[in-house]
């Protein structure tokens, strides 16, 4: 029994080692090929290795005032988005698990459905709607890049909505029927007992809100175009591929860089993330 | 709380119309809609009208001037190029998923055979490709693919293997797609099926050991069934995320070549966004409508079931 089970064990960190080699061979590759000169890059030695390291790269693009625009506006857009995110759903969230009102079963699940709806059903008609609105008011959205905190939310809220319910659905009722008999009112319960309670939670969807914002790539493809409207994955792709030319040392740094934000929280904070991970299917 | 009362009865005294007022906006059931109301308004303004708008959009003609009906449809069915894509997404979709759930799954029980301790470790490092933002990762596999300088090729010349097509043929192209797709989905579904197999209750193996059952038949009679829930439910949402899929199509192929690898979202792209025929992109990506909409009353159906248990 023993040696089977250590058989077992060998064999497990074997596969393991297999797919940790698939899974971080990309973003490995990435380090590898952002440490490279053109010139290293072009040469027909071993591209799995750095002869000749330099930080040329990271320097080119941290002083690029394109580059620097790119991330400015991912950074803006990413934190307003998740302040939005958190000030819409935590408070519909609260609404939805603990006072019912006429329909709140059904907005429930309608916000559960919402989060089915994938982005790229609904690009077109908001990129008409955008422009439609461009002729009433004379209010240009279409190439401005705050018009993505307006739809970003549509990719945040209902998701973080439906792990806040789940998180407030499983604190005890006692606990706030003991704050209202103390004359906390709805408002007070809510900041005082139920913020505090379910904070894993918060955290969890704040990250769920930062790192989708963070990665969307169709919108901002869709509705900016201007080099100064663009966020950072739209801009890499655009700004440092240059019809066919494509210099890749400059494109994997950026990239990098533009993983590293998740990257770091992740780091951090990753039993939050994988909490926000597994409660959207497993919670509710 | 004898202040509360004292403060509510001196609030009571003035003119009734008021009082009434202020009762309704104390009602609970009046605060809880206003608290809901900016989701409310988040999701009718830029979800449901949108999503009833590219219903009006698809009967439109091109310079959305004019009312063709199901014109936009029809001719959609006439082109060759329309049922490639309809092959190509549910090619696409169904492979992907399916590669998914088993790579997910075997990498699952791996590390969920490994010690508790290492376990944390093991997982922060497979988790990786999932937290990465997908227009990033896919830049590197398309340097991984790159025609002339592919690193793969590299390493299957040094075994004397021809250089793969990764991106320029259409099979190998469409294979790619499918590879980085699983690349990026199989540790979500390692993550969740971590947790559920966590939850199958060690007895059930000790009855199972007892019996005389081998590990094939653990995993057949014991783990699949107490896992059925969890591996149907990411498995749904997984299709609806794949079948929608624009990143990786998008930067790694494009489309090409000649429009071989495109699924729903980056034809819709193409013709609506780039090729300026709006209608006709909304017409493509209503197509995804019937999936999403089977895939989605399952969970629905799903989620109501476990919500009654509970």
């Amino acid at each position: 029994m023993s040696r089977d089970r250590r058989w077992a064990l060998r064999w497990s960190y074997f596969f393991l080692v297999l797919f940790a080699i698939f899974f971080l061979t990309p973003p490995v590759y990435m380090l590898i090929t952002s440490l490279k000169t053109s010139a290293e890059i072009s040469a027909a030695t071993n591209p799995w290795w750095v002869y000749h390291p330099t930080l040329s790269n990271y320097i080119e693009l941290l002083t690029s005032p394109s580059f620097l625009t790119y991330f400015r506006n991912s950074a803006v857009v990413s934190v307003i988005v998740v302040s939005l995110t958190m000030l819409i759903s935590v408070p519909a969230a609260f609404a939805l698990s603990r006072m019912k009102f006429w329909g709140s079963a059904t907005l429930a699940t309608g916000v559960f459905l919402t989060y089915l709806i994938p982005e790229t059903l609904l690009f077109l008609p908001l990129f008409k709607m955008f422009a439609v609105f461009n002729e009433w008011t004379d209010i240009q959205l279409i190439n401005r890049w705050w018009v993505l905190l307006f739809v970003y939310p549509t990719l945040t809220v209902p998701f973080a909505t439906w792990i806040m319910i789940g998180y407030f659905a499983s604190i005890p009722k006692e606990l706030d029927e003991a704050a209202l008999i103390d004359g906390a009112g709805w408002l007070q319960t809510l900041t005082k007992i139920f913020i505090p309670v379910a904070l894993p939670g918060l955290i969890a969807a704040t990250i769920f809100a930062f790192t989708v914002s963070w990665a969307q790539f169709l919108y901002p493809l869709a509705f900016t175009t201007s080099a100064d409207q663009l966020v950072l994955p739209v801009g890499i792709i655009t700004s440092l591929i240059k019809g066919d030319v494509f210099n890749w040392g400059q494109i994997m740094t950026g990239a990098l860089l533009g993983a590293a934000p998740p990257l770091i929280i992740y780091a951090f904070l990753m039993d939050y993330y994988i909490a926000g991970l597994t409660a959207g299917a497993t919670k509710g | 709380m004898v202040d509360a009362v004292i403060q509510r009865s001196e609030v009571a005294v003035p003119a009734r119309r008021r009082t009434g007022l202020r009762r309704t906006m104390q009602r609970k059931s009046t605060v809880a809609f206003l608290m809901a109301l900016p989701l409310i308004l988040l999701i009718g303004l830029f979800v449901v009208y949108p999503a009833l708008y590219s219903l009006h959009l698809a009967t439109l003609n091109k310079s959305m001037e004019r009312f063709v009906g199901l014109d936009n449809f029809f001719f959609l069915f006439k082109r060759e190029t329309f049922w490639m894509v309809v092959q190509q997404s549910c090619i696409f979709a169904i492979t992907a998923v399916i590669f998914k759930a088993i790579i997910g799954f075997i990498v699952a029980h791996f590390v969920h055979n490994v010690p508790a301790k290492g376990q944390r470790k093991w997982r922060g490092m497979l988790l990786v490709p999932w937290v990465i933002p997908p227009a990033m990762s896919t830049l590197a596999w398309l340097w991984l693919f790159d025609p002339s300088y592919s690193a793969f090729n590299w390493v299957l010349a040094v075994f004397g293997v021809g250089p793969v097509p990764w991106t320029g043929d259409a099979n190998w192209a469409r294979l790619s797609v499918i590879l980085v797709n699983v690349w990026i989905g199989a540790p979500f579904f390692m993550i969740m099926y971590l947790a559920a197999l966590k939850s199958v209750p060690e007895q059930l193996y000790e009855a199972a050991a007892i019996d005389g059952a081998n590990w094939w038949q653990r995993i057949w009679f014991v783990t699949l069934p107490m896992m059925r829930n969890i591996i149907a439910i990411t498995a749904l949402f997984s299709l609806i995320v794949t079948f929608a899929n624009f990143d990786i199509v998008r930067i790694l192929t494009a489309g090409g070549p000649i429009d071989r690898t495109h699924v729903f979202a980056t034809w819709a792209f193409w013709l609506g966004i780039q090729g300026g025929d709006i209608p006709l992109g909304a017409s493509v990506s209503l197509f995804m409508v019937p999936i999403l909409a089977v895939a989605a009353i399952f969970i629905l159906r799903d989620i109501s079931k476990r919500g009654n248990e509970a």
